[in-house]
């Protein structure tokens, strides 16, 4: 596989994968106003995991369904910060920040990129990304606020810290790391990042949810 | 009569947008350009929200349209950082507020920050008051947030600018 089909398929399933876990909060978010941001947040990270996909499927002959929905567990290239599953408030929004931090990072290289082809698609994807950093960080800042918010928010960053540093590759990831030690307001350790490639085991429930409609209906399902 | 991209421009204009049907798929600026030769027509889409699932329908109008003129469309779609907010028409801006959507503030200043949008810039498309506040980032659609306006206690959707 060529080095761009493989750049895009990582920040395919990370999206994706990503996209599949902020669902997991329609209907169930704490109030309504969360349910309907984690719910765009979703469709938005679904939608770029679709651009890319369908990039990547020119590149590889093949199509965007069959690389989303059809690959085998271990071929999937999401960054294993993405796959956890966290029903709980403190660790999405500290994965929510730790991820868009790292993400725009990401995608600034690539608008630089001498491809205009990924270059194209990063830009037109940071523009939504603005506001899903936006979104983060009003909650970082609302967490920050009280003992209490600041003390689940540290938790729930330590918990995750190794798999934020898995994010990004080692040339990126030195500025990522020293955004986050500027902006939150406790230690963090040195630590060996979570390796993309390694995968959770949670990963798998995801996908078996996640392609039911796919593998029961192998000639396509209508709607 | 012989099809001219003049004819083609006018017929796409006639397309509503799938959920916000107050606009045309040529007030939003998605037409990014067309081009006819004989009765092919090629047209360049650039979409507005990636995720947004108006697009396929979209773009199977515009199919539709241009074979009602007896011609045959092929939609390219250009997955660059061609569409931004800032090619709404003038029109369809006004447009958007008479049916209640404030429209995006232009983006000449550059990327939104949050302190914009926390800020008393956005007009209330129903009694044109700036008091108003930032209830939700997100809204009912990926192309909106929802305000609260201060001064006519009423709800209302705001386009995001991208």
């Amino acid at each position: 596989m060529n080095e761009r089909a493989n750049l895009l398929l990582e920040l395919a399933d990370d999206e994706l994968i990503l996209g599949w876990r902020d669902s997991e909060w329609t209907g169930i978010a704490p109030f309504l106003e969360e349910d309907v941001a984690f719910s765009s947040i979703a469709q938005n990270e679904i939608g770029h995991a679709r651009a890319l996909y369908e990039l990547a499927a020119r590149d590889l002959g093949t199509d965007a369904d069959s690389l989303a929905f059809d690959r085998a567990p271990e071929d999937y290239r999401c960054t294993p910060l993405v796959e956890l599953r966290r029903l709980e408030w403190a660790r999405t929004i500290a994965r929510h920040w730790l991820y868009e931090t790292a993400d725009a990072i990401r995608l600034e290289a690539l608008k630089a990129s001498g491809d205009p082809e990924v270059a194209g698609l990063a830009a037109k994807m940071d523009r939504e990304e603005i506001y899903h950093r936006m979104h983060a960080e009003m909650w970082v800042e609302r967490l920050l606020a009280t003992d209490e918010g600041r003390g689940r928010l540290e938790e729930a960053v330590h918990e995750l810290w190794p798999y934020a540093l898995g994010v990004l590759d080692d040339g990126l990831r030195p500025g990522f790391e020293a955004i986050v030690r500027e902006r939150l307001p406790f230690e963090l350790p040195d630590v060996e990042p979570v390796p993309r490639g390694r995968h959770e085991v949670e990963l798998e429930g995801l996908l078996e949810e996640m392609t039911m409609v796919r593998r029961s209906a192998p000639a396509g399902a209508q709607w | 009569m012989q099809l001219t991209e003049q004819r083609v421009w006018e017929a796409l204009a006639e397309i509503p947008d799938p959920e916000i049907p107050v606009i045309s798929v040529v007030d939003l600026g998605v037409v990014k350009d067309v081009a006819v030769k004989g009765l092919r027509v090629r047209i360049e889409f650039t979409p507005t929200f990636m995720g947004c699932p108006a697009l396929e329908t979209m773009r199977s109008q515009m199919e539709e349209r241009i074979r009602e003129l007896g011609a045959e469309a092929q939609v390219e779609v250009v997955m660059d950082d061609s569409w931004s907010t800032d090619r709404i028409t003038p029109e369809g801006r006004e447009k958007l507020r008479e049916a209640g959507f404030a429209p995006p503030a232009p983006r000449a200043a550059g990327a939104p920050t949050l302190v914009q949008l926390q800020s008393k810039a956005f007009r209330c498309p129903y009694c044109g008051s700036t008091e108003t506040r930032l209830d939700n980032i997100f809204g009912p659609t990926p192309c909106r947030s929802v305000r609260y306006c201060e001064s006519c206690r009423q709800p209302f959707e705001q386009f995001k600018t991208i």
